[in-house]
């Protein structure tokens, strides 16, 4: 059994309004050095075997597919076996 | 006005769908047109003219709205539907279904205030050339409530472009004297983009409820327009 690890993230070139408001949250905290904080999705799912690069472009499939907007958002699958 | 409808209307329910019995209110009560529901496992729709997406929340907008009713059964059929020429109307969480599908283009995003936003809003008419505008005028201010919480609407410049090429923006936020401005925009929308339709025009988009101003008694019976506009569609 391996495991698949996803993050989503808005695109780089797309603001992101929930980032933006967290981090001048943190700014009133007092964390001043906080900058570029991003807001996105993580998702886990253990997948039966087969060689890693045959999950890893499965998963990617996924994200094409369901669970990723790839208008608006870019993702970084993580396989471990 | 109820002999002159022509179309038959079906009202697709998904779970979390919560504007259904608005829209059906809408069409069989104030329009007197034929309609029913559509669950959203059926597969046939056969004898239905035009499909209406309504509002909601369905399947809980998990993952991001819309993202798995497309997957639904009925919308494979939907698309189908679609791509034949028959008429397809996407209210709110419905016109985020759309963008999903693919079968309008753009992504929904969330409202950059981070809030839901429940409110009447001044809607310029951009296009009358779409059956769902056709009973309109190019320019005219209408008032109809939105409610939602994303409702941001993003495309890449390329399509934004195409979209005004091809006169597919419908509708845009306004001020009630009709301005496209930043003030006027509820959501952060791109453009202040309330509403577009697909290249055919068949398919139409839109974050506002037509269906829940039907009527003065309601503040506002702005939204018939688009069901006059569709009654007079072939």
């Amino acid at each position: 059994m391996a495991k698949a690890r996803v993050v989503i993230t808005l695109k780089e070139t797309i603001m992101d309004a929930q980032g933006q408001t967290v981090e001048k949250a943190l700014h009133n905290l007092g964390y001043q050095g906080v900058s570029d904080l991003r807001i996105g999705k993580f998702i886990e799912m253990s997948l039966d075997g087969g060689p890693k690069d045959q999950l890893e472009s499965q998963v990617d499939e996924m994200c094409r597919r369901l669970l990723a907007n790839p208008i608006i958002e870019d993702f970084q699958v993580e396989i471990e076996q | 006005m109820s002999t002159a409808a022509k179309l038959r209307y079906g009202v697709v329910v998904f779970p979390g769908t919560n504007c259904d019995t608005d829209t059906w209110h809408a069409l069989h009560d104030v329009m007197e047109a034929p309609v029913d529901y559509i669950w959203h496992e059926d597969t046939d729709l056969d004898g239905f003219d035009c499909v209406i997406l309504p509002g909601g929340f369905s399947y809980g907008d998990y993952l991001r709205t819309g993202a798995v009713a497309r997957f639904s059964p009925v919308m494979n059929c939907v698309v189908d539907f679609a791509g034949k020429g028959g008429l397809v109307l996407g209210i709110c969480n419905g016109f985020q279904i759309l963008l999903e599908a693919g079968l309008l283009p753009g992504a929904m995003m969330r409202n950059v205030g981070q809030t839901f936003v429940c409110k009447y809003v001044n809607l310029r008419v951009e296009s009358t050339d779409t059956p769902y505008t056709r009973a309109m005028a190019r320019g005219v201010v209408l008032r109809i409530p939105i409610a939602h919480g994303e409702g941001n609407y993003h495309a890449d410049e390329a399509t934004l472009a195409e979209l005004k090429r091809n006169d597919q923006i419908v509708f845009r936020y306004c001020t009630p004297k009709g301005e496209i401005a930043p003030e006027a925009n509820p959501n952060g929308s791109l453009d202040n983009i309330a509403g577009i339709c697909n290249r055919e025009r068949n398919v139409m988009g839109m974050m506002p409820h037509p269906e829940r101003c039907t009527d003065a008694l309601l503040g506002s019976s702005d939204g018939r327009l688009v069901w006059e506009s569709l009654l007079g569609a072939s």
